[in-house]
């Protein structure tokens, strides 16, 4: 039985595979490859043929245009497979996004899974992680060190619905990536019983008005109203989505008063927050925190775990202690959106 | 349920910019907490809160014994604070159901229990809380929590919340304590104002407000009397049976950065005036009284550079008599006897200035040039001593500020509502740059001065001009002159430029001016003064 190392490695467009030839996630343009989800550092534009589920293939399409979302792109739902080569793909879902799916490898006996992103808590925007035992377990480390645990998303999701009683005089603006976090954080606050419209940003609408035609409700949503010159603010007591620092440029201008906000992993640490001038930090993350990495590590039970992008230092050495191999990949330019575009360059991955 | 409303109230307070959000917390933490954690909260905010600490070792060996160590130490590389390392590090207990402890329980516990059995203690309390309690609890066992709310901001929050006069609160704040239940009982309308009894209270500050051209013709010079306005901290002494305090302007108490004042307090009586570095009777800078303040221990080196002492302007109290209601002119009189009689080691009398004319006193203060001096003072001869700034009473009439025009060379986001704009400004002037060329070096920031509408343009002009940005900061191209308005330019080892600008403000953006035409380091220094002839 062929060890995955001998048929799967790193290249300069990031990891392929050798009998398939074809890559996962590369990070630049490339004949052949498999995509594990829509964020854009691991969905690159103008490969020649593109796996990937339904969903994530209709996301690149929003994000970049038909012509540059792949010229073959073959749509293929969760637990459904097709051989390649000789090499068996699957696609299983990740649990991050809207159509994130692990990539489950089969070559001769042996089996390396490719998580891409994923999380374990529960969302409403997209199907649940499910565990596959294999060899080579790929895993993402953005929030591998112990101090990263996330807490309940209601609580996050409470403290802001409290804010939101407390400061009824002022909008509040919460910074978040376009694709997923934005989209189940207003799943969340519907959960949570808001049911006023919820205002987003102009960059942030064409993405949900797409997890609505691809089955994801999302009750009703407004554009920011523009503002006209010497017009006195707006939208004071309402909850108002926009991309991350949109309140530090001239738009939030138009705003009444906004306590601003950030839905992210990093939040959990206090000069993350401070350093990007966050009023009301909300730990809501798209993420496995260390917790549920290791756990996952353990579910999988893969003697061998490779680390994509992160801390992978905290992560090898907490595996090594529990007898599981570890193995640092480097993969650059993983990890640039998302949450781990707002890692401090000591993070960010090499 | 307290620890962790009060660290989740903690949280919000640290991250929140804004004074009136802040206050919006304190009211609500007021009406909604149950006694006595509200008031040891209130306490703990305030840091008047005395509680028995455990040393930071403690925390980490209860943690290193939790955690293993190559996760620690790159957890803590991440960090940065070891508090806050071990509140996220701490592994969730599974399988417990305790409810978390409440402050007043924590506050008791830390009494009581023997040394030998903190550790127990305290890792018990840290299993009972989530990240945000640990956090808080950590701070508050080792002493190191610091937030920022000052009682002034507390008093403030409690007048609201109550809808009594701060100057009330301000009456009794420093007859009560920790947990304050007679205080939060009287303002909600259940008990009596709390009884000051022998206790040094805080009088809240008689103020001035500023003279306008407009008032100047209307002066009556002899219903007025006119005295320096120093340039320090005003200060109210009060000595009372039941001990001596010293506070600000705000209320304040900072006995403890003055000791040499707080021993001199020997008398029965309540006295305004102004805290200075006085050597050898003349009046240093404010840089050297800076080096006093806010200092928890004062050491005898600093006493003997850096002499205090009070320059009286007015006595509101003496024996158990109240002055206050007596007109400026008896309180005045009053003050010079106790002066002469009591002869009260490291204070002296604010001279009177004499006057026959408006005229005349404008002309003395435009020829006041120390820096020790801010302008006039002008108080109604027959002025009763009454809180707060009541027009018409007391007049402060400033020195015309002092200019430069300067270039714009870094400008950073603000905060709160401000957050979208580059409001706060960093300027330089030139000098040589040793290599026969000129060079900027800056001199100071400033961040108020502008119109809305000059915020908008300087805003605009930042980010149509940057050259480089490091995280908040923009460097802008050497090509906008500001006017720049200051009370007085000292010289200063903590400033490359070698001299610092008290209250410096935007005076006028100077479109019409080219950058190389501005003003030069040297023009600067020839406005420092002289240590020797300050005064
Ligand atoms: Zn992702
Ligand atoms: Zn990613």
């Amino acid at each position: 039985m062929p060890h995955p190392a001998t048929w799967l490695r790193v290249t300069e467009a990031g990891l392929y595979c050798d009998p398939g030839d074809f890559h996962i996630d590369p990070t630049r343009a490339v004949p052949r490859a498999v995509i594990t989800h829509g964020h854009s550092d691991h969905a690159r534009p103008d490969h020649g043929a593109v796996l990937a589920t339904a969903e994530t293939l209709a996301i690149m399409r929003a994000r970049m245009g038909d012509d540059r979302a792949g010229a073959a792109q073959q749509a293929m739902a969760p637990g459904e497979g097709v051989m390649r080569n000789g090499v068996g793909i699957r696609l299983v879902p990740a649990g991050h996004v809207l159509g994130s799916a692990q990539v489950v490898l089969d070559w001769q006996g042996s089996r390396a899974v490719i998580s891409g992103d994923y999380k374990r808590r529960p969302d409403p925007t997209c199907a649940p992680f499910e565990p596959v035992a294999c060899d080579v377990f790929v895993t993402e480390a953005t929030f591998a060190l112990p101090v990263f645990r996330h807490p309940p998303v209601e609580q996050e999701v409470a403290k802001l619905l409290e804010s939101l009683r407390l400061f009824p005089d002022r909008a509040h603006v919460i910074g978040v990536y376009s694709l997923g976090k934005c989209q189940r954080l207003i799943a969340l606050l519907r959960r949570a019983g808001w049911e006023r419209p919820i205002y987003l940003h102009g960059a942030l609408m064409a993405l949900c008005a797409l997890y609505e035609e691809l089955g994801v409700a999302l009750g009703p949503l407004l554009p920011v109203p523009l503002s006209k010159r010497g017009a006195p603010p707006t939208l004071a007591g309402e909850v108002v989505l926009a991309p991350p620092s949109a309140e530090t440029t001239p738009w939030a201008r138009r705003l009444a008063e906004p306590v601003v906000c950030a839905a992210s992993g990093w939040m959990r640490v206090r000069q993350r927050a401070k350093a990007r001038g966050i009023e009301l930090p909300l730990i809501i993350s798209d993420h496995a925190d260390w917790d549920e990495l290791l756990a996952t590590c353990a579910e999988v039970e893969a003697p061998e775990v490779w680390v994509t992008h992160g801390r992978e230092d905290a992560l090898i050495h907490a595996l090594s202690l529990r007898d599981v191999r570890g193995r640092a990949l480097h993969l650059v330019g993983l990890g640039e959106e998302d949450e781990g575009e707002a890692a401090p360059v000591e993070t960010a991955p090499a | 349920m307290s620890i962790p409303a009060f660290a989740h109230l903690l949280e919000r307070l640290v991250f929140t910019p804004g004074r009136n959000a802040k206050l919006a917390l304190l009211r609500n933490w007021f009406a909604e907490q149950p006694d006595p954690n509200r008031g040891i909260g209130l306490a703990a905010l305030t840091e008047e809160l005395k509680l028995a600490t455990a040393k930071p070792a403690l925390l980490r060996d209860l943690v290193a014994a939790r955690t293993d160590p190559e996760l620690l130490r790159l957890s803590y590389d991440y960090v940065g604070d070891f508090a806050e390392t071990a509140a996220l590090i701490w592994p969730d207990p599974h399988g417990r159901n305790m409810p978390p402890p409440d402050l007043a329980e924590v506050v008791e516990a830390m009494e009581l229990t023997p040394k030998a059995d903190l550790p127990a203690l305290i890792a018990d309390w840290m299993d009972r809380l989530d990240a945000n309690g640990r956090f808080a609890l950590a701070k508050l066992v080792t002493g190191g929590l610091r937030v920022g709310a000052s009682a002034r901001l507390a008093r403030t929050a409690l007048a609201e919340w109550s809808g009594k006069e701060v100057t009330e609160i301000e009456e009794v704040w420093h007859g009560v304590a920790p947990p304050y239940i007679p205080l939060f009982r009287w303002l909600e309308g259940k008990g009596p104002r709390p009884d000051p009894g022998a206790v040094p209270i805080f009088r809240p500050l008689m103020l001035a407000h500023p003279l306008e051209d407009a008032d100047v013709a209307a002066l009556e010079p002899a219903a007025w009397r006119a005295e320096w306005k120093w340039d320090g901290i005003r200060v109210q002494l009060c000595a009372a049976p039941g001990g001596a305090r010293i506070f600000s302007r705000g209320g304040e108490d900072v006995t403890a950065a003055f000791p040499e004042i707080a021993a001199a307090l020997t008398f029965e009586a309540v006295l305004d005036g102004e805290l200075l570095v006085i050597r050898g009777g003349a009046v240093a800078p404010f840089g050297d009284l800076q080096q006093r303040l806010n200092r928890k221990v004062v050491t005898p080196k600093m006493l003997r550079d850096y002499p205090a002492g009070v320059r009286l302007y007015d006595l509101l109290t003496e024996g158990a008599e109240d002055l206050r209601p007596l007109p400026f002119d008896q309180r005045r009189a009053r003050l010079e006897a106790f002066v002469l009689r009591e002869q009260p080691a490291h204070m002296d009398l604010s001279p009177q200035i004499a006057f026959a004319s408006v005229a005349q006193l404008s002309a003395i203060r435009d020829g006041a040039r120390a820096a020790s001096i801010e302008g006039l003072m002008l108080k109604r001869a027959d002025s009763p001593y009454v809180a707060g700034r009541q027009k018409g009473l007391w007049w402060k009439w400033k020195r015309d500020p002092l200019t430069i025009d300067a270039v714009l060379m870094y400008a950073q986001r603000g905060h709160g509502k401000r957050s979208s704009f580059y409001s706060d400004y960093t300027f330089g002037l030139w000098r040589p740059d040793g290599n026969g060329g000129e060079e900027l070096v800056p001199v100071g920031k400033a961040y108020s001065g502008f119109t809305d509408e000059e915020l908008v343009f300087l805003d605009r002009w930042v980010r149509n001009h940057t050259t480089a940005r490091f995280g908040p900061v923009r460097e802008v191209e050497k090509g906008l002159v500001l006017e720049v308005a200051f009370d007085a330019a000292q010289r200063s080892t903590r400033h490359r430029s070698g001299v610092a600008l008290r209250f410096p403000r935007i005076a006028r953006i100077r479109r019409d001016k080219p950058p190389a035409e501005a003003d030069r380091l040297e023009n600067l220094m020839l406005l420092v003064p002289d240590r020797s002839a300050a005064d």
